[in-house]
């Protein structure tokens, strides 16, 4: 199937980078992917998206009107993009700092503590990887290898213990579906 | 080899590294700006300069400077700002010099937005500076074809000595999708014999000069150039036809929006609508011939223009036919995205089902 993902939240929440780690897993498993960022004229603090599409198929188009998943940071991610999401598809909700939950009844919704759970873990800035683990668990899109492979890629010497910080830090995701 | 995955304003600089290009002069502007970033660090590690001008003015006369010299050199900026290179354009298009400029177009007219536009089209192609000149005009619709395009537009500014403008819009340029590096097929190309390059004390000098104050001197440079255009006409053509072979409606789409009408003709398929996309891939010259070929297939009862404007390459579009299939057009200004929806529906109309 064609995964069509609207990632979203507040600039500074990792969004840009969940979305670039599913492009990047899925081309390394052989998919046609895209990855588009919103690029307002934005700040820290405001808010942030981007498109995503994987898909076994060439992608057509990168955007996306209609996402079959929704990753939302924070509530007004929830509040705006809800309505788009397609019937029987996923609205994953950061439920650390959304207190409200998603109102439709036609689409499966998630709820990830993901930055008390990087707090748990001793960093507050791989909450963007806990949710990042709760879809892989929820869409089963890519391998859990795959990251883990993309990641002792990135994080080399003096930072090569972040690789473990970050595997724990998907798993707990993970373990939230 | 093995795919990677590239922003669209990276990958061009990229593109033009491995072509060569060893300048870039150039002046910052939304959405546009990772390309001088990456020139900026790119450029040292390959023996080249990169230099933030003091305005896009000093940048393309520094483009005129460093073409002359004969080096590969290439700016790069967004609508606004290619505005005001206007000037340097075309000058260098008749002094007969090869360059590269990006336009990553945004919404305007004015000073308009950051958004992803199509707008500039006249601007490209018919020429924003004065005179009687042409640019070959390159728009990529993917970031493989926009790294593919960016090194060919260096060998055929090279092959002709023209200015190459690669357009796309901010949407290209901000995008990463996965890419594989790819060479273009390899052309015999002159020797710039013509470069202000040094005499060494033997030859004579090389003079670069776009003045030509006695006017029958200038009409004699007038019809060089436009025996060259000719030429170029003739060898440069480039364009793509997917969908139906037997299609009802013809939709006309370049770049960005030849995506979003790649979709509407998926959807129409759905509908037991045959529909076909043209798209040009060089926008001057304009694959005028070809187009024409497919709207007059008997099949055809409309052909639709889809773009980011309020309505430009409608006009090539309309010539090309010269009335022989009526021309519809679907588009927005101002930086907001056409949806897949609305061509479907106006193909609908147009066909009153």
């Amino acid at each position: 199937m064609t995964h069509e993902i609207i990632i979203s939240g507040f600039g500074g929440q990792g969004v840009m980078a969940i979305g670039k780690t599913l492009a990047e897993a899925g081309m390394k498993e052989g998919m046609d992917v895209s990855w588009l960022p919103s690029y307002g004229p934005e700040m820290r603090g405001g808010t942030a998206n981007c498109s995503v599409v994987l898909s076994r198929d060439p992608i057509i188009t990168p955007l996306v009107q209609y996402p079959t998943e929704l990753i939302a940071m924070n509530k007004p991610s929830l509040i705006k993009f809800e309505p788009a999401v397609v019937k029987g598809g996923l609205i994953l909700v950061n439920s650390s700092i959304v207190e409200i939950k998603a109102e439709r009844t036609d689409v499966r919704a998630a709820y990830v503590p993901c930055i008390d759970i990087a707090d748990e873990l001793g960093n507050l800035k791989v909450a963007n990887m806990v949710m990042l683990g709760a879809y892989i668990e929820a869409t089963k899109v890519v391998a859990f290898d795959t990251i883990h492979e993309m990641l002792a890629h990135i994080f080399t010497g003096p930072k090569a213990a972040l690789v473990e910080l970050n595997i724990e830090a998907l798993k707990r995701g993970a373990a939230c579906i | 080899m093995a795919k990677e995955l590239w922003k669209g304003n990276e990958a061009i600089a990229e593109a033009a590294v491995k072509a060569g290009c060893k300048f870039f002069f150039g002046y910052p502007i939304t959405p546009q700006n990772e390309i001088p970033e990456y020139f900026s660090k790119r450029l040292p590690e390959v023996g080249g300069c990169f230099i933030q001008a003091e305005s896009e003015i000093a940048a393309i006369n520094m483009v005129y400077g460093a073409a002359g010299a004969g080096s590969r050199v290439m700016t790069s900026s967004s609508s606004p700002g290619i505005s005001l290179k206007q000037e340097g354009i075309t000058y260098i298009a008749c002094a007969e010099l090869p360059a590269v400029i990006v336009n990553m177009m945004r919404g305007g007219p004015g000073l308009g937005n950051i958004a992803p536009s199509q707008a500039d089209y006249y601007q490209a192609t018919r020429g924003g500076g004065n005179g009687d000149y042409r640019t070959v005009v390159l728009a990529p619709a993917t970031i493989q074809e926009a790294t593919d395009l960016v090194q060919e537009a260096f060998d055929i500014a090279d092959m002709y000595r023209i200015p190459v403008v690669v357009l796309a819009d901010g949407m290209i340029g901000q995008m990463m999708e996965a890419i594989e590096w790819r060479t273009p097929k390899k052309r015999e190309l002159p020797k710039k014999s013509w470069a202000t390059d040094g005499t060494n004390g033997v030859r004579p000098h090389n003079i670069i000069n776009s003045l030509f104050i006695d006017a029958g001197d200038c009409t004699v440079q007038n019809r060089k150039l436009a025996k060259k255009y000719q030429l170029i006409e003739q060898n440069e053509l480039r364009y793509e036809i997917t969908g139906e072979a037997e299609p009802e409606i013809v939709f006309a789409a370049y770049g960005t929006t030849s995506r979003i009408a790649r979709a509407a003709c998926m959807r129409l398929k759905e509908r037991g609508i045959k529909a076909s996309l043209f798209r040009p891939i060089t926008l001057w010259p304009y694959p005028s011939e070809a187009l024409k070929a497919e709207a007059m297939k008997p099949s055809v009862k409309a052909v639709i223009t889809v773009e980011m404007s309020m309505g430009q390459m409608v006009d090539d579009v309309r010539i090309a036919l010269q009335g022989a299939k009526p021309v519809f057009f679907v588009g927005t200004g101002g930086g907001t995205i056409p949806v897949p929806q609305e061509i479907e529906e106006e193909a609908m109309r147009i066909l009153g089902r």
